[in-house]
């Protein structure tokens, strides 16, 4: 009986740096197979790596892949330890040869790099044929450009590019648990039939998929839940065996926490209807899983019930949507909200005779502003102190980016031309991305995997 | 049995998701004893009273008696999601504790955990 070990180097992109570190330490240590997944592939960041792409078609993989697999390539390839990311994005490919350019920097030899395509809409569907598409979720595309459109792949590519016997699977578009349940199904030889494995696999994948957040982190409440040592928390590390028996733990030695609660709140993360989860492999019940503690920072979770997939996949498509404009003000000390209201007055007056159109929100940061809707409803009922320290925000959303810098220079005005003791001005315009979600015919999507030599 | 009148906070957890212009918010007792209060008070309805201002236009919620643990989904709760929301937290992340601080309920004093700086292990 072999136990995959499967550990979690990143949640997002953006996660902590170095956490792998000590994933990949305890790793080296176990016995069985073992990998370490990345997951960095939020629904826009897609959009921003096809414009790379578009700019330059070495580009478009994930900028994080120099930020993350530099740390631990060498220990991982010594130790033989796989790693299975979402790094690939828009390019699996180019991540590939970026990663084998990585090997040879750090002189790893014999590095096996594998890629999973197909996931691309783009390059098999014409931009009309995507537009007419149900949309299931999200904005609707009206004329505007279509910036990417992926097909979410399920876990059977990632199995198979394991087959191949790489070290390295460099995937784009698959679903966050595709990255653990493709390890399992290539170690323990699970099918697609086996529903009920297929779900418990699932589940892991979920569990592991936004990183510390089942060990520890984004749920410390001091006095309410308290964790140790959260700056050192320790990224989790699944077990798991050919009978689908799973145990979330993390390494020795570091911060954080493996519990009941940390386990159930990241369980049901994201998830909408808890009997129905769909995914491309299979779609997954919790309503029988049970959750126990076995031992310090050891849970087990079992139970998950599977029934067979959807006959379509999802895709989610990005398309452009402008300009988001905000700026923001601090006022303090003495009457400081009295103040920050009527720098807030200021602003939408403003707004409104320079002719902006766009709706404007403009709030005051310290009243709970964050709970409140677009109108301001909430703001009546909170009751604030009138000493204290307050921060004005305006923000706009346009199609055009000279009336999201004119929104955000009329907080820059109150500087000079606003209540007193005005401080602290922030300013932001980014452009944006929307996106929605369609469903898709399992025939027009066909996953490839190619083993990616060295140039 | 004489109950207390308590925020939720001080007998339950909850994360907050979401998936479009679509929240989820688990709610979770830290002891198991707390579940049936919560299942009889934490209303469908109660919830959608907490997301009225926001123009929430629907609440599911999902009992799981295994873990326990309750699944609310809030349809129209983020005032269009991180595709178009004005406010600084388009993904409803802070919105877990809107519902903790906003909603209030009556249990036995042994519903609530001893505040030792200690989470259930």
């Amino acid at each position: 009986m072999t136990t995959v070990h499967i550990g979690c180097g990143a949640g997002f992109a953006g996660d902590r740096f170095d956490a792998a570190v000590p994933v990949v330490a305890a790793l080296a240590k176990a016995k069985g197979e073992r990998f370490l997944i990345y997951e960095v592939l939020a629904e826009r960041t897609l959009a921003i790596a096809q414009r790379l792409r578009r700019e330059n078609p070495d580009q478009g993989y994930s900028p994080f892949l120099d930020t993350y697999l530099p740390l631990i390539l060498a220990d991982c390839h010594r130790h033989g330890i796989r790693i299975v990311t979402n790094m690939g994005a828009a390019n699996p490919v180019g991540a590939a040869r970026r990663v084998h350019a990585l090997a040879r920097e750090l002189g790893i030899r014999g590095l096996k790099v594998a890629a999973v395509t197909g996931d691309d809409l783009l390059s098999s569907m014409t931009q009309e044929e995507i537009r007419r598409e149900q949309i299931i979720e999200g904005i609707a595309l009206g004329d505007r450009d279509i910036v990417a459109a992926n097909a979410y792949l399920g876990a059977q590519p990632v199995a198979d590019a394991l087959a191949t016997g790489a070290h390295v699977v460099l995937v784009g578009r698959t679903t966050d648990a595709a990255l653990s349940l493709g390890p399992l199904m290539h170690v323990h030889g699970w099918r697609g039939s086996q529903l009920d494995l297929l779900a418990q696999g699932t589940v892991c994948g979920h569990l592991l998929e936004c990183g510390a957040q089942v060990s520890g982190a984004y749920f410390p409440d001091p006095g309410f839940k308290d964790v140790p040592d959260l700056e050192r928390v320790g990224f989790p590390i699944a077990q798991i065996e050919a009978d689908g028996t799973l145990v979330i733990t993390k390494p020795e030695g570091t911060g954080g926490l493996v519990s009941r609660a940390t386990v159930i709140e990241q369980l049901l993360y994201e998830v909408h209807d808890p009997h129905n989860y769909l995914t491309p492999d299979v779609i997954l019940d919790l309503g029988e899983v049970e959750v126990a503690a076995i031992g310090p920072n050891r849970v087990r979770v079992h139970g998950a019930l599977g029934k067979p997939p959807p006959a379509t996949l999802k895709a989610t498509v990005c398309v452009d949507a402008g300009w988001l404009g905000e700026g923001e003000i601090s006022y303090a000390g003495p009457n400081a909200l009295a103040r920050a209201e009527l720098a807030a007055t200021v602003v939408r007056a403003r707004c409104s005779a320079i002719g902006v159109h766009d709706p404007v929100r403009v709030e005051v940061l310290g009243c709970e502003a964050i709970f409140d809707s677009n109108n301001g409803g909430r703001r009546i009922r909170v009751k604030a102190n009138e000493a204290g320290e307050y921060r004005v925000r305006a923000a706009v959303r346009t199609a055009r980016r000279k009336t999201a810098q004119q929104v955000s220079d009329e907080v820059l005005s109150l500087y000079c031309s606003g209540p007193a003791g005005g401080a602290g001005v922030r300013q932001h315009i980014s452009p944006q991305v929307s996106t929605a979600s369609i469903l898709i015919d399992r025939a027009r999507v066909q996953a490839q995997v190619k083993v990616v030599a060295q140039s | 049995m004489s109950l207390v009148e308590v925020p939720l906070h001080a007998v339950a957890h909850a994360r907050a998701g979401d998936k479009g212009n679509r929240s989820n918010i688990s709610v979770i007792p830290y002891l198991p004893v707390a579940f049936p209060y919560l299942v009889e008070q934490v209303t469908e309805e109660r919830m959608r009273a907490v997301f009225a201002h926001r123009g929430a236009t629907g609440v599911k919620r999902y009992v799981l008696p295994k873990l326990p643990a309750m699944n609310f989904v809030i349809d129209n709760a983020l005032e269009g999601g991180v595709n178009s929301s004005l406010g600084l937290d388009g993904h409803g992340k802070a919105l877990s504790f809107l519902v903790l601080g906003e909603i209030t309920v009556r249990v036995p004093v042994e519903c609530i955990p001893a505040r030792t700086g200690k989470s259930e292990r």
